[in-house]
């Protein structure tokens, strides 16, 4: 039996307009990806690998083409309709951890639950489960601390408790490790290698090859369609980095 | 999310910017303040006036000579019959319309007093009748009104105002006493109560005495031995039960064929107490519409500033509308979350106002010789305004926030 596909794109295609010129940003892409799989997503800038992931986070909708996440078409929904589907079914890392400034870690953990319309939680519920939260990211030490009292990994890490609380199906990391050191960089991917092997579907855009190692699967894009989907991330990178194209 | 959350993210959004929220507020607390303490001073000279319409008496008119034929210049020399009011004009007055309770005749002429104690100069001496206490509602403390027998035979009496009299001899008790007026001596027969001002006339510093006494001695008029006695006015009480303008029709009937003029050009005006209180209404109303345009713009002022102050802050807080949108924020939940903030903002801005307004109007009331009265509909109205002028220009900034683009907005700086 099949595993469940979380995302299954087809032809997918966007067009910016720009006065007479107009740019194709992605050029007919399809994909589809499981559920548990871990999937780096690399390409340098302009490959429309940012357009890509705006889509699949539903922050935008495709121009052509089709998207079903989670196997609900979800590439003709209204915004208010996307709106719903980013808090319920999603979860968003970002680069710059983008927490609200002046707010605690628990606040911040709490906002995707207050958006939540189908929680029927009262406002002490929703403290406990987002101290849970940051508990399981290992700051239960840290629930009041504000953003500015917290280091770059410690925010990231409250980043990935926010993405936690409403239990998505997908995580979508947009270069977790782009603003870390080394050693935070590191403790941020075991923690996304950790949810990973407790089944969680994870796309993750990456530039950093050495990371994208220890991914199992890579997809490579280059101007606006898939370059290379290699199932091995060893494999895919040496690939890469040799300029060898299948 | 829930309202009491829009309401707590708000205001823990003004809380963080203390200053900058106090300062939006201001152009809100000094519009909802300012409407309060400029509906308490107009609600306090209204009462005021009132007041002081009750004590005058509503069934009294009042007769004085109009300038219309030449008036006073029809004294001069040559100036024909026609002289405005005069002395037995009262009388006639009194004599042959049915519905009049009492007539008062006024002329006054202003000279120095003189008492054993104290000279005083420009002191009004009013010359009038017997029926002066009851007409013109005054009330004698200390001994007698003149009577009529008096004015006829042109006694040589006076009854002091309390502050002429306290003024003079630092007491009222001094009848029996004698002041010279000018240079005629009187014996002091009465003093009146304090009765303060009523209308613009201070009854109290006042001395009063027979008309004829002033005919005499105060404005001795080679011209009236041709046209008789000259008087400034006429108080006629009227029945209160009697058809007021009936009653005037028929003194002016009676006036115009005294004095051979027709209706059209009379020489003569006669004003009711009515007149008085819409003369008087009429600049109350003037007065408080010119406030209430003052407050009008100052409340658009403050929501203009509500304004601003919003799109500064939705601009400067773009990344955060992207972050909340990204976690599932809806266009309409962004939206609630500022039209929240800016309507929290006049609210908390109206609420300062209102405890403003009442205290300067209290303030204001003691302070000044203004009478203030606070008047609860007014607090409604500008509180209710403060809430309508947030929501107004507060949408215009909350909507621009709700329709920023998610990825623009997570992109921003």
């Amino acid at each position: 039996m099949s595993a469940r596909s979380i995302i299954r794109i087809e032809n997918l295609e966007k067009l910016y307009g720009m006065g007479e010129i107009q740019v194709r940003a992605l050029d007919g892409v399809s994909l589809e990806i499981e559920e548990g799989e871990f999937v780096a997503v690399m390409g340098p800038s302009g490959s429309g690998k940012s357009t890509l992931m705006n889509i699949i986070g539903c922050l935008d909708r495709p121009s052509e083409g089709k998207y079903y996440l989670d196997n609900e078409d979800v590439s003709t929904k209204t915004k208010v309709e996307l709106a719903h589907i980013r808090n319920r079914k999603l979860g968003f890392i970002f680069q710059s951890y983008n927490l609200l400034g002046r707010t605690s870690a628990r606040e911040n953990v709490t906002l995707p639950l207050m958006y939540n319309r189908d929680s029927e939680m009262t406002i002490e519920e929703r403290k406990k489960k987002a101290e849970e939260a940051l508990d399981l990211v290992g700051l239960a030490d840290r629930i009041e601390h504000q953003p500015h009292e917290l280091s770059g990994g410690q925010q990231q890490r409250v980043a990935i408790a926010r993405a936690l609380i409403n239990n998505p199906v997908l995580i979508l990391a947009d270069e977790p490790t782009g603003n870390l050191d080394t050693r935070s960089g590191e403790e941020i991917m075991a923690l996304l290698h950790n949810l990973h092997a407790q089944g969680r579907t994870i796309v993750m855009v990456t530039h950093d090859p050495e990371i994208a190692e220890h991914v199992e699967r890579v997809i490579s894009l280059r101007d606006g369609i898939i370059e290379s989907d290699k199932q091995n991330g060893k494999q895919a990178v040496k690939e890469l980095r040799e300029g060898v194209h299948a | 999310m829930k309202p009491q959350e829009f309401l707590l993210v708000a205001w823990e959004s003004i809380n963080r910017n203390k200053l900058r929220s106090l300062l939006t507020m201001l152009g809100i607390i000094i519009g909802v303040s300012s409407v309060i303490i400029m509906i308490s001073i107009s609600a306090g000279t209204e009462a005021t006036i009132s007041d002081q319409i009750t004590s005058l008496g509503s069934n009294l008119v009042y007769v004085t000579s109009s300038m219309s034929r030449g008036g006073a210049m029809a004294m001069g020399p040559g100036g024909g019959s026609s002289g405005g009011l005069v002395y037995d004009d009262a009388f006639a007055i009194e004599d042959e319309i049915s519905n009049v309770v009492g007539v008062v005749v006024e002329q006054g002429a202003t000279d120095s007093v003189k008492s054993s104690e104290a000279t005083l100069d420009d002191v009004e001496i009013l010359g009038t009748t017997a029926s002066f206490p009851s007409v013109r509602d005054v009330s004698v403390g200390n001994g007698r009104f003149f009577t009529e027998e008096e004015v006829e035979r042109k006694s040589k009496v006076a009854v002091l105002g309390y502050d002429l009299a306290m003024e003079l001899f630092g007491t009222t008790d001094v009848i029996g006493e004698v002041v010279t007026a000018g240079s005629t001596r009187l014996g002091i027969v009465g003093v009146l109560e304090e009765e303060g001002l009523k209308g613009d006339t201070d009854f109290d510093a006042r001395l009063y005495t027979p008309v004829t006494v002033v005919f005499q001695k105060f404005v001795d008029n080679f011209f009236a031995r041709i046209v008789g006695d000259s008087i400034r006015a006429v108080y006629v009480e009227i029945d209160p039960e009697a058809d007021l303008d009936n009653t005037i029709l028929q003194i002016e009937l009676l006036l115009a064929k005294r004095h051979d003029v027709t209706l059209d050009e009379p020489d003569f005006s006669i004003t009711t107490q009515g007149d008085i209180i819409e003369t008087q209404e009429s600049t109350t109303a003037a007065f408080r519409s010119l406030l209430g345009w003052v407050a009008g713009v100052s409340l658009i002022v403050g929501g203009i500033g509500i304004m601003n102050i919003m799109l500064v802050s939705v601009t400067e807080r773009t990344r955060e509308i992207g972050i909340r949108q990204s976690v599932g924020a809806t266009p309409d939940d962004i939206r609630w979350q500022f039209l929240t903030e800016a309507l929290l903002l006049s609210l908390v801005g109206g609420l300062i106002g209102v405890v403003a307004g009442i205290g300067g109007a209290v303030l204001f009331g003691a302070v000044s010789d203004m009478r203030t009265v606070i008047v609860p509909s007014a607090i409604l109205l500008a509180f209710g305004s403060a809430a309508v002028v947030g929501a107004f220009f507060g949408y215009y900034p909350a909507n621009k926030a709700a329709q920023l683009d998610p990825i623009e907005a997570l992109r921003h700086e």
